[in-house]
């Protein structure tokens, strides 16, 4: 198992008490396999993504990633954690504005200090991005910034990669498109992909599904 | 990882260079200032030390001969073998065809330290000084001169009229007095174990050391410069502190995403704190730099006053001493630190997925500004309690923090409710539009206008000051100085003889006689004053009752000082005890400035009568042609050059010097001014790009760029001219701070406050017109953003 989350509850402070959103969330997820996590707006989707990701704490409840129990782990080893198992890519605002193209897909490599320029040109390529390895990030489409985002994730050779919704700006072409590449290039590296999703035509193409309704995965 | 989130970090500014040049810079110009107000007050205090002491006379003890004119080179060689640290000075005259020059000829090597070139910069003007012969003197007398000595004669206006300025050597050789001298100067510091004077040289006679008049005028300027420091620093905290925090706050979206990354949140802050030691120390090395550069030109006058007495630099002038360069680096430092604990805090509890957008500025600032407000709220209250309560120094200077910080936390409140008492106002959308962008704007511009409102007020605060002191300065100096000249002699039997000449040779003679003695239980000098046109005419009061001189000379009344008033408790129509049996009501209390003790002025024939065998030592004598009556004096009754001090010259040279300090502190005024314009105009660039997306709307539903361009410009210049209204009052309260408050505590005398309205309004138009200034590169930029950079606003995708 790359992933099993177990029971998990989280709630935010709301204007009268507190507000469930995850009220005893189970899933797991193998080696290789990608699944769609669906819901109605405000469901707590990127919530469970976050917590996946360490990028926040549970309440109680747990979750092992790459056999690790994460939510026990300490601030710093959450991190050494996302550089070298996990790969995260948000909606937007993913790059560094004041790096180039390539240093930006380099970047999470170099961090984990597990950066191999060969990987990282075939994926440049593959997503074809080569010819705006120059460029800085604010030169870019929205479509080309999310491929270098999922550049950057790949390139580090993550076991988990977490998507909320990646091609969720782009428009119905470009996004089947991307979401082809990224899907074929996960299956290539090997890597779990958990993918926040809205649109049931992007879940239909994953393996598995779940839906996120009332706190509780159905 | 630590290279690859460093060189993220870092690429940053790559990126925003403008950033980067504006935190730099702002950094650089805080500590620039501080040290260049820190090297002024020190080379002000040098250069007027050394200025009083080569006018001389009065600074140090001295020894003269007990008869005769001259003093043989032997005894002054015996004084040295027995370990006096004494310097010899021979003075006499040179004739010319228009009348004549004295020359002065001192020895800088043994000369007490304030007076002597303690390190030459250029060895080759003290080779000329000592051998070949220089002489220095001002232009009238350098022309003079030039023809009747052999000898090279540079031209230094800043020597006292009607002198040349020698060698000692040459001087002997000059006057053909070889081997001869007038005076010896004994330095402060002598060793332990001297034989006595008397022993060595029973020929000579010790006359003490007089007051210089105005030394502790001098000190209480120099307080007032060094507040005026500390304001400069404050002023240079808001900026580094402006141009920090927006530089961190631009930054957050790299934040989260490097963290989102895997960079612990303890690995970037300490990356973040590296990085900022670095450019603080960087900066700060400019800034020091920078600071001894604005030094250095506002400085000639008091570097060349020191040049033109020895024609080599005095090591006073301008060394890079470490004192003030470690402590710009501190400042620097320090500053930086201060500045950036909060947006590293910030940081530090920022959640890991909070926006990554830069903090929509205005929902947060309400809050905040009511929060600094009530901080303010506080300090002004404790300050006032202070202020009517309080005591002492330490608590003096807490009220000026209080005042100062107070002041500049709520502004930020001000400005907001007077821009929305304007948007109560406005007509048309497009004017509800540019106050509320206005609104948005006061928080992200608020440093930069608190730099502002202390950079004004401390101009309006030390202007005032400043002026206020000179007026009374000048009226201090017609008071005491009135008489041309001073004549003063050792022995008390020689009083009536020397009374007898001077009647007959000056328009009114004015004997002082003193006695130290307590009145009130206050250590006193009583003076018996010979009651004429001089002091009628002359002597301003704080306070006074009817007919004061009239009652002082028919032996009805008494003139007190103020120090002894307050220290007393005393005031005008009080009685005083001022001999056992003797009590006379208060007719008035007069300023003085130059004297720790009090002081107590009665009628002569009152005071011959309570002290009937002392006699004056000292007269001052007026006369409409000073140098003439000294010639006469000299040449037709013996009375040796150096018992006569020519009042006048030391007048105009201690004027001479405080100019000079003026004109010192309006250059810094224009700085500091300048300064907080940069303050602006860093704030108004770094916002620039925040803004873009509160400007897309407004141009997409019809405003022209170039209209947003000239709204940008109205802005700042409302926002300032608020700032500025609210600077006067605060800069006026900080010189009253500093004329009643601070002096009263430190000296036990006031200044009196006095103002300047027509420089107000000049000071205003400044600092307008530097906000105005400071806006329009922003807003020129502005009118000039491409179409495309608003639309991806709307593109939402960056
Ligand atoms: N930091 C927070 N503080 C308070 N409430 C929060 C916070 N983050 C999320 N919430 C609330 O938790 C609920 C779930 O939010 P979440 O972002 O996980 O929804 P989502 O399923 O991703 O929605 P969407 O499809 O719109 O992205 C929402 O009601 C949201 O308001
Ligand atoms: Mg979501």
């Amino acid at each position: 198992m790359v992933l099993t989350v177990h029971d998990v509850t989280k709630s935010f402070p709301g204007a009268e008490g507190d507000v469930p959103v995850l009220r005893g969330v189970s899933l797991s997820l193998e080696r290789g396999e990608t699944l769609a996590l669906t819901g109605e707006s405000g469901s707590g989707k990127s919530t469970l993504l976050h917590l996946i990701g360490g990028l926040d704490r549970v309440d109680s409840g747990s979750i092992t990633v790459a056999g690790r129990e994460i939510t026990t782990m300490s601030d710093t080893d959450r991190a050494a954690l996302r550089r070298s198992d996990v790969g995260v890519i948000f909606q937007q605002f993913n790059l560094i504005p004041s790096l180039t193209v390539e240093a930006n897909i380099a970047f999470q490599a170099r961090l984990a200090g597990a950066f191999d320029a060969d990987h990282a040109a075939r994926l440049s390529k593959a997503l074809g991005l080569t010819e705006h390895l120059a460029k800085y990030p604010e030169a870019l489409s929205g479509g080309q910034q999310q491929r270098v985002a999922i550049a950057r994730t790949l390139t580090a050779r993550p076991k988990l990669v977490l998507a909320d919704e990646p091609t969720g700006n782009l428009d119905e072409a470009t996004a089947s498109e991307v979401l082809g590449q990224m899907l074929r290039l996960v299956r290539e590296t090997g890597a779990a992909l958990l993918m926040v999703t809205h649109s049931s035509s992007v879940a239909r193409r994953m393996e598995r599904h779940v839906n996120l309704s009332q706190g509780h995965v159905v | 990882m630590i290279a690859t989130a460093l060189t993220a970090l870092l690429s940053h500014w790559r990126c925003n260079r403008l950033q980067f040049f504006a935190m730099i810079a702002g950094l650089a110009l805080a500590t620039a200032l501080w040290s260049g107000v820190q090297a002024i007050n020190a080379e002000a205090r040098a250069s007027y030390d050394a200025a009083a002491a080569t006018l001389g006379e009065g600074q140090f003890d001295q020894l003269l001969p007990r008869s005769g004119e001259k003093i043989d080179q032997a005894t002054y060689i015996a004084l040295r073998r027995a370990g006096w640290q004494v310097s010899p000075v021979l003075e006499g005259h040179v004739r010319t065809e228009e009348g004549r020059v004295r020359v002065v000829g001192v020895d800088p090597l043994t000369a007490p330290g304030t007076i002597a070139p303690v390190g030459m910069q250029e060895d080759s003007n003290l080779d000329d000084f000592l051998t070949r012969g220089v002489l220095f003197a001002a232009p009238d007398v350098a022309e003079a001169l030039s023809g009747v000595v052999s000898q090279r004669v540079i031209t230094d206006p800043s020597v006292a009229p009607g002198v040349a300025l020698t060698d000692i050597g040459v001087a002997q050789t000059l006057l053909d007095a070889h081997n001869q001298l007038s005076r010896l100067i004994i330095a402060p510091m002598q060793p332990m174990g001297l034989p006595d004077i008397a022993a060595v040289a029973p020929d000579l006679a010790l006359q003490p050391a007089q007051d210089a008049g105005a030394d502790r005028l001098t000190d209480s300027f120099h307080l007032n410069l060094t507040a005026f420091g500390l304001l400069s620093f404050a002023v240079g905290i808001f900026i580094v502190h402006g141009t920090i925090s927006l530089a961190f706050e631009q930054r957050r979206s790299m934040v989260r995403t490097l963290r989102a990354l895997g960079v612990p949140l303890t690995t970037l802050i300490g990356l973040m704190i590296s990085e900022l030691v670095v450019f603080a120390v960087l900066a700060g090395g400019i800034g020091v730099a920078l600071g001894y550069v604005i030094a250095a030109v506002l400085l000639p006058n008091v570097a060349a006053t020191l040049q033109g007495l020895y024609g080599a630099s005095v090591a006073g002038t301008l060394q890079l001493r470490p004192e003030w360069w470690l402590s710009g680096m501190a400042i620097a430092v320090l500053g930086t630190g201060f500045a950036a604990s909060g947006a590293l805090w910030n940081i530090a509890q920022m959640p890991l997925l909070a926006s990554a957008r830069p903090r929509a500025w205005a929902v947060a600032s309400g809050e905040t500004a009511r929060r600094l407000g009530a901080v303010a709220l506080a300090l002004l209250v404790i300050g006032t309690g202070i202020a009517i309560w309080g005591q002492g120094l330490t608590l003096a200077f807490a009220l000026l923090a209080c005042l100062l910080i107070g002041a500049a936390l709520i502004l930020p409140l001000l400005l907001r409710s007077a821009v929305m008492l304007a948007d109560g106002q406005a007509r048309s959308a497009m004017w509800q539009w540019f106050w509320a962008d206005t609104r948005q704007q006061v928080p992200g511009m608020s440093l930069a206008l608190m730099a502002l409102l202390l950079a004004t007020a401390a101009n309006v605060g030390v202007s005032t000051m400043v002026s206020s002191f000179r007026v009374t300065f000048v009226d201090f100096l017609d008071q005491r100085l009135a008489p041309e000249l001073f004549i003063r002699i050792e022995d008390p039997a020689q009083s009536p003889y020397l009374e007898a000449i001077l009647l007959s040779e000056a328009q009114e003679v004015l004997p002082l006689l003193s006695v130290e003695t307590e009145i009130a239980a206050v250590p006193t000098d009583l003076f018996g004053v010979r009651v004429g046109p001089t002091y009628r005419e002359n002597w301003l009061f704080l306070d006074e009752a009817e007919d004061v001189w009239d009652r002082v000379e028919t032996g009805n009344a008494v003139v007190v000082s103020e120090q002894l008033a307050r220290r007393a408790g005393i005031w005008t129509d009080d009685l005083v005890t001022v001999a056992p049996g003797l009590s006379l009501p208060i007719a008035a209390i007069v300023a003085d400035y130059g004297n720790p003790l009090g002081q107590a002025l009665i009628s002569e024939p009152l005071f011959r009568n309570l002290y009937p065998e002392m006699q004056p030592l000292s007269f001052g004598v007026r006369s409409n042609d000073p140098t003439t009556l000294r010639n006469v004096l000299t040449e037709e009754h013996g009375i040796p050059e150096s018992a006569i001090t020519d009042q006048s010259r030391i007048k105009a040279f201690s004027l001479g010097v405080f100019e000079r300090t003026f004109t010192v502190t309006g250059a810094l005024n224009v700085l500091t001014l300048a300064v907080a314009a940069f303050a602006i105009l860093m704030s108004l660039l770094t916002l620039a790009s925040i803004r873009v997306p509160q400007l897309a709307p407004a141009w997409a539903l019809g405003l022209t760029r170039r209209r947003l361009g000239q709204l940008e410009l109205l802005r700042a210049v409302v926002l300032a001219m608020v700032t500025t209204v609210l600077a006067i009052p605060l800069g006026l309260m900080l010189a009253w701070v500093l004329l009643s408050y601070v002096n009263v505590e430190a000296f036990g005398w006031k200044l009196p406050l006095y103002l300047f309205p027509g420089h107000y309004a000049v000071l205003t138009l400044f600092a307008l017109l530097a906000a105005a200034l400071a806006a329009l590169w922003p807003a020129i930029r502005l009118a000039r953003t491409p179409p495309s950079d608003l639309l991806k606003v709307f593109a939402n995708d960056r």
